[in-house]
């Protein structure tokens, strides 16, 4: 034992090779923790690279677009800048400032070079996400830039007098930066007008505040239904004996195994003007035969395919926390002399809540992203906001745009995650 | 000894090029690579000695922009589509093709005023013409549909109508509808009341549209007569009425022409045989023949007229050509240009008037 008062550092314990104990344990434990970082890192590193890199580097899309600053040269990776003179004048002249001769000057300094880097259809194409009609103004103006004499101002405008559209500045403008908040006004159908100021954009064009409100109301629907539907099912599981319950359970799990695009398509032959549903009504008189029922292609359709397909997400975590619920709190209950909802409401149905939580949960979130279902069944009025984030991926392939909408798709998801976590609590779910 | 080796390998390839001069040609597959390889690559090698190597691709364009990006470029043509043609032309990606080396018709008309308006691109040269057009099931409609007003007219011929889900080829047809000359659907379509008054002809038949995205189903939805008439591609129909008979009839009127081209991508090793090549097979005589193998039409008006039978040997092909005279009388070119331009915004549009 060393005296404590030769070793002022420490008063406390020490080991038997005389380190102090706390410092020992500490030792020891960091080896453990660091054996335990070692064994998560592989399953760490697989998921920075796989799936929060990739991510990262999408949403960064939805505020920054270099497409009206940099040409890249697709033979050697080099990147050449592009369009400087006019991101100089627009340094040196606050936003506003009528554009002058010098203005014009840089800019048919920079369309002859976008003729030479052939990178008039790039910013062509940055400048009409913003300004739709413009891309055209740049490949034309850049194969006609060399014959172009001063003054340029007047030789522009006479090539096209959209040249002067004080919008198109204001678009340039903001575009000569690469950060930029644009595409995440047009994810809420807003737009900036020529003097900078932020508005609605025009009825007829207003379209993603609509399908997020449609994507939340047709996902909470869905839960709902698949929860009324998917209770009794789950109850009748749990308290089946064991030989008649996993017999029933291959039936939920058969079609949760079955390819989705099967089951979708199975949707469509049954439910279709000239399917089988429609075709068996007209059979028993029930409809005649121009009065079809419309079930498919619409909300409709995609609520029934959607609500059948989730279903197992729901009966699932409902099974796993109905199966060990003991039956003689119901029986204990009702020899109480509680009637049968009683009993239901006040004992059965309380100790089914986290069940409940978590398939409410996993059925909301998946179907508020849900993808080939609405496209394949939504027609015009069944899609959902993800149909449009694939749209600008595949189509029209503005990224920026894309990644805007699925940014703001993720907030929305968290936000609500967060408020369920303080209304339902995130301690009481459970998946299994 | 590596620079040696170098220098060998390369001598080689060479004396190689030198003496067996050849192009490789990448197209779509299937029948349409078929009546390429008899129509052109074949009487090419006859003629030039130059060998032909055919491959395939599911959009030939694709492994152009990987090539290039890479430095390694193995094709020398490759037939792509219009909007693919402009797109990799604007990014630096093709070769720019002189209209010069263009042979000119039979009766001496100068290739650019033989071939139809469009067709011969800074990149690109188009080979065949290939359309939009509605078609009917017969058995399911009553009388005979004729224009495309009628595609729109509920009431004269009822029942369901199939239309492509986006908004290219249905505003113009919308406007045809409305009485729009073919030649001014664009002018006015650039207009906002233009649009406006698309949009307002679409609305009369809305409740009455099934929306189709692939090719294939618009054939497939008139056989099951989920729909009376439905808008598709043209060789599609005819591939269904011809080779499969099923009673299906194709209206002209108001039809929407595209083309596919010929381009050569940046650094294609064999430049000067391309050149030859496209040069080659896109003279009247080549288009012509290529006709009679599958029902997309000729890109030069001089063409239309050598048209022959379909390799069945009994079908007319003439008749099947969206270039045939008579299939021209209301006919439009898609205007590209147009749609790189407004495909956002209209769109855009398109997609909330179909969520109202």
């Amino acid at each position: 034992m060393v005296d404590a008062t030769t070793n002022p550092t420490n008063t406390g314990l020490t080991t038997a090779d005389g380190k102090p104990l706390k410092a020992a344990l500490a030792h020891a434990q960091a080896r453990s923790r660091r054996r335990a970082f070692l064994l998560v890192l592989p399953l760490l590193l697989f998921i920075v690279i796989t799936f929060i890199v990739p991510i990262g580097q999408m949403l960064k899309r939805s505020v920054y677009n270099d497409g009206f600053t940099v040409q890249k040269n697709l033979t050697t990776g080099e990147k050449t800048p592009i369009m400087v003179n006019l991101a100089k004048w627009f340094d040196e002249n606050p936003a506003g400032t009528e554009p002058d001769e010098a203005a014009f000057a840089a800019l048919v300094e920079d369309l002859k070079q976008l003729k030479e880097t052939r990178a008039a259809g790039q910013a062509g194409t940055r400048i009409n996400y913003e300004l739709s009609g413009s891309r055209s103004l740049f490949t034309q103006g850049a194969r006609k830039a060399k014959k172009l004499q001063p003054p340029y101002k007047e030789a522009l405008l006479e090539l096209n007098p959209k040249w002067n559209d004080p919008k198109l500045w204001q678009v340039m403008r903001s575009a000569s930066s690469n950060f930029t908040g644009t595409f995440f006004l047009a994810a809420t159908d807003r737009t900036r007008d020529a003097d900078g100021n932020i508005r609605q954009v025009e009825e007829n064009r207003q379209i993603y505040l609509k399908l997020f409100k449609r994507t939340l109301k047709l996902s909470v629907l869905i839960t709902v239904l698949t929860l009324i539907l998917a209770y009794p099912i789950a109850h009748l599981l749990a308290t089946l004996p064991l030989r008649y319950s996993n017999l029933l359970m291959i039936f939920v799990l058969l079609p949760f195994w079955t390819s989705l695009l099967v089951r979708t398509t199975s949707w469509m032959i049954l439910l279709q003007s000239q399917g089988v549903l429609n075709d068996a009504m007209v059979a028993m008189g029930l409809i005649s035969d121009d009065n079809r029922i419309q079930m498919m292609y619409n909300q409709t359709g995609t609520v029934i395919a959607m609500t059948h397909i989730l279903l197992p997400f729901m009966v699932l975590p409902l099974y796993s926390v109905m199966r060990p619920i003991n039956p003689s709190y119901v029986r204990a209950a009702r020899s109480l002399g509680a009637t049968s909802w009683t009993a239901f409401r006040r004992i059965y149905f309380p100790q089914t809540v986290p069940g409940i939580a978590a398939g409410g949960l996993l059925v909301f979130i998946l179907a508020v992203g849900y993808y080939i279902t609405p496209a394949l069944v939504g027609g015009s009025d069944g899609t959902l906001i993800s149909n449009l984030i694939a749209f600008h991926m595949q189509k029209s392939l503005n990224w920026s745009m894309a990644a805007a909408l699925a940014s703001l798709l993720l907030g929305g998801i968290l936000i609500l995650y967060w408020l369920y976590d303080r209304l339902v609590g995130i301690d009481n779910l459970k998946l299994g | 000894m590596k620079k040696i080796l170098i220098l060998t390998t390369a001598l080689s390839g060479f004396a190689f090029a030198a003496t067996a001069a050849e192009v490789t040609v990448m197209s779509w597959g299937g029948a349409y690579t078929k009546s390429q390889v008899e129509a052109y690559h074949k009487p090419f090698t006859a003629e030039t000695g130059i060998k032909v190597i055919s491959v395939d691709a599911d959009n030939p364009a694709t492994p152009i922009k990987a090539q290039v990006e890479a430095g390694n470029v193995t094709i020398d043509v490759a037939d792509v589509e219009f909007s693919d043609a402009i797109r990799l032309c604007d990014e630096g990606l093709l070769e720019e093709i002189d209209p010069a080396i263009l042979p000119a018709a039979p009766d001496g008309t100068p290739a650019t005023e033989d071939f139809i308006d469009g067709a011969i691109q800074d990149c690109a040269v188009a080979n065949i013409v290939w359309s939009t057009v509605f078609a009917y099931n017969k058995d399911n409609v009553n009388g005979t549909p004729t224009s495309i007003a009628d595609f729109f007219d509920t009431e004269k011929f009822p029942g369901k109508r199939g239309m492509r889900k986006s908004a290219k080829a249905n505003l113009e047809m919308a406007l045809m509808a409305d009485g729009v000359p073919a030649g001014e659907v664009y002018g006015i379509l650039q207009t906002p009341e233009g649009v406006d008054r698309a949009f307002a002809k679409l609305d009369t038949i809305k409740g009455d549209i099934v929306w189709w995205e692939a090719g294939a189903q618009p054939p497939q939805l008139l056989a099951d007569g989920e729909v009376v008439m439905s808008t598709a591609y043209n060789g599609r129909i005819f591939n269904a009425a011809v080779a499969e008979s099923q009673p299906l009839e194709v209206v002209w009127d108001g039809q929407i022409l595209d083309f596919d081209l010929f381009v050569i991508p940046k650094g294609a090793p064999n430049k000067d045989e391309a050149m030859k090549f496209i040069a080659f097979a896109t003279d009247t005589k080549r288009l012509a023949d290529q006709a009679s193998y599958i029902s997309y039409g000729p890109a030069r008006k001089s063409s239309g007229a050598l048209v022959g039978l379909y390799q069945d040997g009994k079908t007319e092909m003439a008749p099947h050509m969206p270039t045939a005279e008579a299939n021209l009388a209301n006919a439009l070119v898609n205007n590209f240009e147009f749609w790189v331009d407004h495909d956002a915004e209209l769109n855009e549009r398109f997609n909330a008037w179909l969520a109202k």
